[in-house]
């Protein structure tokens, strides 16, 4: 059954999620997937596909009314289901932050361990194009300020896969965070089912130069920065992928910055208050006399993203940001970045990485 | 739980003094809470059930002991009419190790999952949609479980309500929505609160049953739950109950509140009048118990609680590691 929702091996990031829902589904019959459009023609952009085999009670569309629906998530992983609740945007994840931070959070704590809540909620982080400020957001460092609460960020399509099918099979509550770009990506994904251990990071590039450590979608921009970089620079840039924000795997980090001195924390969210702090000050607490410059943050600045493209790529940090915050780090002269392309809506990245 | 030993035991006589035991249970509980409340050693906010006893005696009852039940921050009722148990209740209050949340909880949150209280919480409204989501899962399992939402008028004002509701009634899940009336979202009465006809008329607009009542009794409540399930059964829609009933003492805290000034001590005057306790307890008498045999079960649920209230104030309070504990689950 699988086999129809599979291609041989290098399959997209959008694929490799469908492929993760449809073998949970087939494994475990507690396993259900909702939520807003799931069920219609375009499918959560292709990551619902193929689950129109499954029953209607397995694989369901919902009202718009995302606070009871996540309350329905609660009540039903309290019973012993394992539902994966989807929203196409972050944004209209705030519309049930009362049930995440006063009820799914607090229920195992608050009810002495006795209550479990093994509930996945995806939901799909910016950009498209012309989003605007209420279909741009991250969000991962609001939810992961919130004890209960694990938040997972896939940044290629073996991940993804892995990731999804850790998050189902946990006991905790999981926020599981896309982000649109990464949905063109290409990986070897294995056909067979697999898990990856929350809370160990990937080191997705070897380096001993700079550290930079990177979510989501800012993996590939560090990637490109580290290939521009070791070509026309002979630098070698570290990255790591911490994967799930919390669990966080600070001794990953801490490694890598114990071997080249240098950290960027290019994250995907907002730099205020924001993971990129949380890194920032876990480094600076734990490799203090061992830095060689103060800890460099790339993440989106303290405003709101503006429609017209000029200003969304001002508002979203990327390649070029890391190149100069590295050069700036190293003291290199300005790398020419004459012929090189970056990545856009229309010049889209497909991997792998 | 206490038992009459009996002669006069048609099923409604038993029904009526299990009944009694649980209203008397209830009200002797949190009598007790009252009178100790003022030592300072049970360090949790009360909203207390007084004058709301008989709704969750009669619902849960025809509910029966399978039902999962979800609630408020005003649970003893549910509690106690659900488990019957106070130990663990009293030790929860206590803050101890031995309470039903290890102290995590207190009375807001009291929760017996084993029982079927599933969840109980301070912000009001919020375990309406987990109860919704409790009957899709067993409508998934076809396990034939009912879940029961109780909630107070108050929470009809929050969209939440609206949205389960509606959602349930797509669905046609088996939840029996509860709300419990006492006039007031902590002191705003409802014509300040309520831009819309009786909520019982706006919710018959929605494919479900629904029912209402001003009843203390409680064998009007149970029966009213029982008709009400049985529709439910047959047609498979979700049901909505509203109990008109009078919230004796403040909204949070144990004492009376009539010199506050929102409301009088005059309106209770009929409420008292007919006290779903002392109702029950005169239907006792005319169905032919005596005076003695129920002062004697009277006596051994006060000594119950004297047993559990010792236990709790004895009992050690959680170790000091235990504040990180149950964060996730293994």
């Amino acid at each position: 059954m699988p086999n129809k929702v599979v291609s041989p091996k290098r399959i997209t990031y959008e694929k490799a999620i469908a492929l993760s829902l449809a073998q949970e589904m087939e494994r475990d019959p507690s396993v259900f997937v909702y939520g807003l459009d799931v069920t219609d023609h375009k499918k959560i952009f292709g990551s619902t596909k193929g689950l129109e085999k499954f029953p209607e009670k397995r694989f369901f569309g919902t009202p718009l009314a995302e606070d009871a629906m996540t309350g329905v998530g609660l009540g039903a992983a309290l019973n012993g289901l394992r539902p994966v609740h989807v929203h196409i945007r972050v944004d209209f994840l705030l519309l049930a932050m009362n049930q995440l931070a006063n009820m799914i959070a607090p229920a195992h704590f608050g009810s002495g361990g006795k209550l479990k809540v093994p509930l996945v909620i995806r939901a799909v982080i910016g950009r498209g194009w012309g989003q605007a400020f209420q279909h741009s957001k991250s969000l991962q460092s609001i939810f992961v300020h919130i004890p209960g609460l694990v938040v997972v960020m896939p940044s290629n399509a073996y991940d993804v896969k892995g990731l999804l099918a850790s998050a189902i099979r946990s006991d905790n509550p999981v926020i599981f965070l896309e982000h649109r770009w990464l949905y063109w990506l290409e990986g070897k994904v294995p056909v067979k089912p697999y898990t990856i251990p929350f809370g160990k990071a990937k080191v997705v590039r070897k380096g001993k130069d700079v550290t930079v450590v990177a979510t989501s979608w800012m993996n590939v921009e560090a990637y490109k920065a580290a290939e521009i970089l070791e070509k026309k620079q002979g630098v070698e840039v570290e990255i790591i992928d911490p994967r799930t924000i919390y669990p966080l795997d600070e001794a990953a980090i801490v490694r890598s910055v114990q071997k080249t001195g240098h950290l960027i924390v290019a994250d995907y969210d907002w730099a205020f208050c924001g993971f990129s702090a949380e890194v920032a000050a876990m480094i600076s607490e734990k490799c203090f006399g061992i830095l060689k410059s103060p800890v460099t943050r790339i993440a989106f600045p303290h405003t709101q993203c503006a429609t017209t493209r000029p200003l969304e790529n001002e508002f979203y940090p990327n390649a070029v940001d890391i190149i100069r915050a590295i050069e700036k780090k190293l003291k290199l002269k300005p790398t020419n970045l004459k012929g090189e392309e970056f990545y856009s809506w229309e010049n889209r990245f497909k991997g792998p990485f | 739980m206490q038992t009459f030993s009996r002669k006069n035991s048609s099923s409604r006589s038993i029904l009526s003094a299990s009944f009694y035991q649980k209203l008397y249970l209830i009200r002797r509980v949190e009598e007790r809470i009252r009178d100790l409340y003022g030592e300072d050693e049970m360090k949790t906010p009360m909203h207390m059930s007084r004058g709301g006893e008989a709704i969750a005696a009669g619902v849960l009852e025809a509910a029966g002991s399978k039902s999962q039940v979800f609630g408020t921050y005003r649970s003893h009722a549910l509690y106690l009419a659900k488990t019957q148990e106070t130990d663990k209740f009293f030790a929860e209050m206590y803050g101890k190790a031995t309470g039903t949340a290890k102290g995590k909880g207190g009375s807001m949150h009291i929760v017996s999952p084993e029982a079927g209280l599933m969840m109980t919480s301070a912000v009001v409204g919020t375990t309406i949609p987990v109860a919704v989501g409790a009957a899709l899962a067993n409508a998934y399992k076809k396990n034939g479980k009912l879940v029961v939402s109780f909630f107070g008028d108050g929470a009809v004002n929050e969209g939440v309500f609206w949205e389960s509701l509606n959602f349930a009634c797509v669905k046609k899940l088996p939840v029996l929505f509860v709300c419990e009336d006492n006039d007031f979202a902590i002191h705003s009465r409802v014509q300040h609160r309520a831009g819309h006809k009786p909520i019982t008329e706006v919710v018959s607009t929605f494919y479900c049953h629904t029912g209402e009542s001003a009843t203390t009794d409680v064998h009007e409540i149970y029966e009213k739950t029982k008709d009400i399930i049985g529709k439910m059964r047959v047609s498979g829609m979700p049901g909505f109950l509203h109990f008109k009933y009078y919230r004796y003492l403040e909204h949070v805290g144990v004492n009376e509140d009539f010199e506050a000034g929102y409301r009088s001590r005059e309106e209770m005057l009929p409420w008292l009048a007919r006290d779903p306790l002392k109702v029950q307890r005169e239907r006792l008498l005319k169905i032919g118990l005596e005076e003695g045999e129920i002062a004697a079960v009277e006596r051994r649920i006060n000594e119950q609680i004297e047993r559990s209230i010792a236990k709790a104030k004895k009992a050690p309070f959680p170790a000091k590691s235990e504040y990180k504990t149950d964060v996730y689950a293994e």
